[in-house]
């Protein structure tokens, strides 16, 4: 099989050891990866010139809702990198990565509604409004410690990496593959929806989190935290861009595309096939949950609809349309589609379902590398 | 029995006099029908005299306690007009004319009553309702009135009726009711009804001064399931709060106990096996829903997502039908089933022939792109028929329940949704074993390429096996019309639960795939009481999840070399 990145990443070089030094070979050969940096780069000064800095009654000026829009689309791509980086680079095609991201997101809704203190409409200095409606006494054990940030964000990490070292250790170790993995990773979504709609979880049932004050004590409506919040995704997406493009670029990533390619063969080269899916699933799983953390906060709100599975379906159509096995492809893929949808879904309402549908149709039959392919395919014609 | 029993000699009377007076009741005079019921009348004392006429003409002038005399007068006579004027008066609609009191049956209407003479149940045209007044009932009154239309219906012909009329009586039982239906229980033929009666008097005598008798009731009472008498008999086992029982004699307490005992684990077992018909018929759902998804996945190795939707379409095309034929309702689910097929397969046909053969070999993309159709599909039935539930009818032949005794019924709209699941099952599994098609399907399922050297066109097999899952789908979506709401998700509701199944009793064989449904279905329904029903849908899949890090591919994987990778 034929590798599927537009512009194979820089090849083994021996005399560069450390990690920023083999991490710039293989940026300096990723031509997407470098636009993309610097779209991220452009972004991430201009928005909070915009947003911040011009006057409201210039036309140049950004509003809010632009500004939460560009950050709710960042969060996508890296949901979409997450997914690229296991479908396309190791050939799983998880249909449940939205769980991670709603898990994710739900352990900084955790955060959030634990900040609200008495500013909530029953004013329980400790109980969130939800559990004082639905008459909780005391805090339920696994809402301990959600106060403190940094616990938060060991749980955002935690949550999602835990759940998918779990069943990725089951999973591939019995080496269920292909359709079966991905009917599987659909019930896991499905069987969480199910629980997380019920209000004797604990966790809000079908209302979720809302109604967020501030973060670190910054209050979320004000411009200057959203901006901060924006910034943070846009470093975010860069890091994780460069720690996946490092990651496949490395020896590991090299088994990992062989084990795409040819699972039996490189089991028996001697490669312990299980460990490195594991491995890169928990990692994916892990971006995937970093992404909803960061969505939260600027969306405003979590419920367990999150977790439902075409959710994790639509991701995977922004990596196929964007390209899959590119990653920076994802990330726009993830950005157009979501772009159209938010497009359409004012404009035409009915007419986005059918527009989502014909996008799985063509893209699928037609752009099985997706844009980016077409592009290279257009270079090819010309 | 009751009349095994032996009973005191005034029970006996009462019962002769009873049938006696019921056989001479419509032919002879009201006055000699009086005379030798005279045994049977308790509460009626002297005024006989009067015929019918004259008890029906006082009425508008007569106190309340007047009233309910005259009313057990009227039952006594038996007059088939009594009934009528007796219902009238329970129904409130007995008026008197004021110009010369004269009593009509009215019924009101825009130009004032319409008017039916009370003794000759002739028409009499329409008057004002300022002239009349209305003959008044209270609760007692209407307490008795209902007895005694009861007592009347009795004697009809109709064994509902009587059914109705037994229960209405059973509610407010007196002595001169219990006589009655002791003497119905003589001539009874229904054997429904004579239970009913028999259980009913049995609880009556349980209230009964003597020992023996209540030690008689409760033996009458031996293999009956209806609650009443559980709650009865419960309630004389149960102490009271200072430990004392209601029931004193040990010995009928001892006799009730073991009869609660006996009905306690009758009950469990009749509920267990509700449950088990509960899992079975969600099993049959199950089934119904996945074994197309079956035969699409282990021919062609492709998941179609779009399955769901093709079930909504055999859905609604059961309502489209009953749009066309609303005069058949009873038989246009018949015709549904193979319009359905029809319909589902034949847009199956053209998924497979526009867009899964060009994914061939490509099973993750085959995927996606079918989940865009079903998308498309979502939105066309939206469009088409509005984003609302459809109102689909169940016809009367599968409406209603089959009762087994009281503590166990089946509801005919599941038991024949198991039963269609088994017709299809059968007729699939004929499909595939004894027919040409069958043989060249399961003939690419187990070697494709050995298949296509041997000169089988694999394309035309490809686009037959998804025609034929497809329209299996459409079929159970006829199915679903009876159970579920007919929407545009009634798809998304049951796809993962079948994808559920096909990856649980895997691809080899179609037995696989029954089996699987059916535990599925069972397991689920025996965790609900426990669990509820969401956490137990949660328990089957996480032990789904785990169950697949055993047998990655199922429980009866496809065999032989085709089947790897």
């Amino acid at each position: 099989m034929t590798s599927l990145t537009g512009n194979p990443p820089a090849g083994m070089v021996l005399n560069e050891e450390s990690t920023a030094g083999r991490l710039w070979q293989a940026m300096r050969g990723d031509r997407g990866g470098q636009i993309l940096l610097g779209i991220l780069l452009l972004l991430g000064v201009a928005v909070p010139v915009l947003h911040l800095f011009v006057p409201e009654n210039s036309a140049m000026h950004l509003s809010g809702y632009t500004v939460t829009l560009l950050g709710k689309y960042l969060c996508y791509g890296l949901l979409a990198i997450a997914v690229d980086l296991v479908w396309g680079y190791c050939g799983i095609l998880s249909l449940g990565h939205a769980a991670f991201f709603s898990l994710g997101g739900y352990a900084m809704g955790m955060y959030l509604m634990r900040q609200i203190g008495t500013r909530g409409v029953y004013g329980d200095p400790v109980l969130p409004d939800f559990m004082v409606f639905l008459n909780y006494k005391e805090l339920p054990w696994f809402w301990h410690g959600f106060d403190m940030f940094w616990f938060a964000m060991i749980m955002v990490l935690l949550a999602p990496g835990l759940l998918a070292y779990a069943f990725g250790w089951l999973a591939f170790r019995s080496r269920v593959t292909g359709v079966y993995l991905s009917i599987i990773t659909q019930a896991l979504t499905y069987a969480l929806m199910l629980a997380f709609f019920r209000n004797d979880m604990g966790f809000g049932g079908n209302n979720g989190f809302t109604d967020f004050k501030d973060l670190l004590g910054f209050a979320l409506n004000n411009p200057g935290t959203r901006i901060g919040l924006f910034i943070c995704t846009v470093i975010v997406l860069a890091l994780a861009y460069m720690a996946c493009r490092y990651i496949v670029a490395s020896r590991a990533g090299r088994v990992v595309a062989a084990i795409r390619d040819a699972e039996s063969r490189t089991r028996f080269i001697g490669y312990r096939v299980e460990s490195y899916k594991v491995w890169i699933f928990t990692f994916s799983a892990v971006l995937a949950g970093i992404a909803g953390a960061l969505y939260v906060p600027q969306v405003g709100i979590i419920n367990p609809s999150e977790f439902a599975p075409i959710n994790s379906i639509e991701v995977v159509i922004w990596v196929a349309v964007g390209g899959r096995g590119t990653l920076y492809g994802a990330v726009a893929g993830a950005v157009l589609v979501n772009y159209a949808k938010t497009y359409f879904t004012a404009a035409l309402p009915e007419f986005w379902l059918y527009a989502l549908g014909a996008l799985f149709v063509l893209a699928t039959l037609f752009l099985p590398k997706g844009l980016v392919g077409l592009r290279s395919k257009v270079k090819d014609a010309v | 029995m009751l009349l095994s029993t032996g009973r005191d000699i005034r029970s006996w009377l009462n019962l002769i006099a009873c049938i006696c007076f019921s056989f001479l009741a419509v032919s002879v005079q009201a006055q000699e029908v009086a005379d030798s019921s005279e045994a049977t009348a308790s509460s009626a004392s002297s005024a006989m005299a009067e015929g019918y006429d004259a008890l029906v003409m006082q009425l508008p002038a007569a106190t309340y306690s007047d009233k309910s005399e005259i009313v057990l007068k009227l039952l006594k006579l038996q007059t088939p007009a009594a009934r009528s004027v007796l219902t009238a008066f329970l129904e409130d609609s007995l008026y008197s004319r004021t110009a010369d009191g004269k009593v009509f049956i009215g019924t009101e209407a825009e130009d004032g009553l319409k008017l039916v003479d009370a003794i000759t149940l002739q028409a009499a045209g329409s008057e004002p309702v300022e002239g009349f007044e209305k003959i008044g009932t209270n609760n007692s009154l209407r307490k008795a009135l209902r007895a005694a239309v009861a007592q009347f219906d009795l004697s009809s012909e109709l064994a509902e009726k009587r059914a109705a009329a037994v229960t209405e009586m059973l509610r407010s039982l007196d002595e001169a009711s219990a006589a009655a239906l002791r003497a119905q229980l003589g001539r009874e033929t229904d054997p429904k009804i004579k239970e009913s009666i028999s259980i009913g008097l049995a609880l009556v005598d349980l209230d009964s001064s003597e020992a023996k008798t209540r030690l008689a009731a409760i033996e009458t009472l031996q293999g009956s399931m209806n609650p009443d008498v559980y709650n009865r008999l419960k309630q004389l086992v149960t102490p009271d709060e200072s430990g004392g029982y209601s029931e004193l004699d040990v010995e009928v307490r001892a006799a009730a106990l073991k009869l609660v005992t006996h009905m306690e684990s009758m009950r469990s077992l009749y509920g267990a096996g509700e449950t088990v018909f509960f899992g079975i018929s969600l099993g049959s759902v199950l089934v119904l829903s996945a074994i197309g998804l079956a035969i699409t996945f282990g021919v062609m190795g492709v998941i179609n997502m779009a399955h769901g939707e093709l079930m909504m379409l055999g859905a609604y095309t059961t309502y489209v039908i009953q749009l066309l034929m609303p005069d058949h309702i009873g038989i246009s689910v018949l015709v549904a089933i193979p319009a359905a097929f029809m319909v589902s397969g034949l847009v199956g046909v053209l998924i497979e022939r526009g867009l899964v053969r060009f994914l061939y070999g490509r099973p993750l993309e085959t995927l996606l792109a079918t989940f865009g159709v079903s998308l498309i599909l979502q939105q066309i039935v939206r469009d088409v028929f509005t984003a609302n539930n459809r109102p689909v009818q169940t016809p009367d032949w599968m409406s209603g329940s089959l009762q087994l005794n009281e503590a166990f019924a089946l509801t005919y709209n599941r038991l024949y949704v198991v039963l269609f699941t088994a017709l299809a099952f059968v007729a699939l599994l004929l499909v595939l074993k004894r027919t040409t098609l069958g043989l060249n399907v399961r003939a690419v399922a187990q070697n494709r390429a050995m298949a296509r050297a041997m000169g089988i066109r694999t394309a035309w097999v490809d686009a037959m096996t998804f025609g034929l899952g497809s329209g299996i789908a459409g079929v159970a979506g006829v199915a679903l019309s009876q159970l579920t709401n007919v929407g545009p998700n009634l798809g998304q509701q049951y796809i993962v639960d079948s994808f559920m199944v096909v990856v649980f009793g895997g691809v080899g064989n179609l037995w696989g795939t029954l089996i699987s449904g059916m535990s599925l279905g069972v397991v689920n329904k025996l965790l609900e009481p426990y669990a509820g029903a969401v956490l137990a849908k949660i328990f089957v899949l996480i032990f789904l999840i785990l169950f697949i890090q055993r047998r990655p591919r199922g429980l009866f994987p496809q065999k032989g070399r085709a089947a790897e990778g």
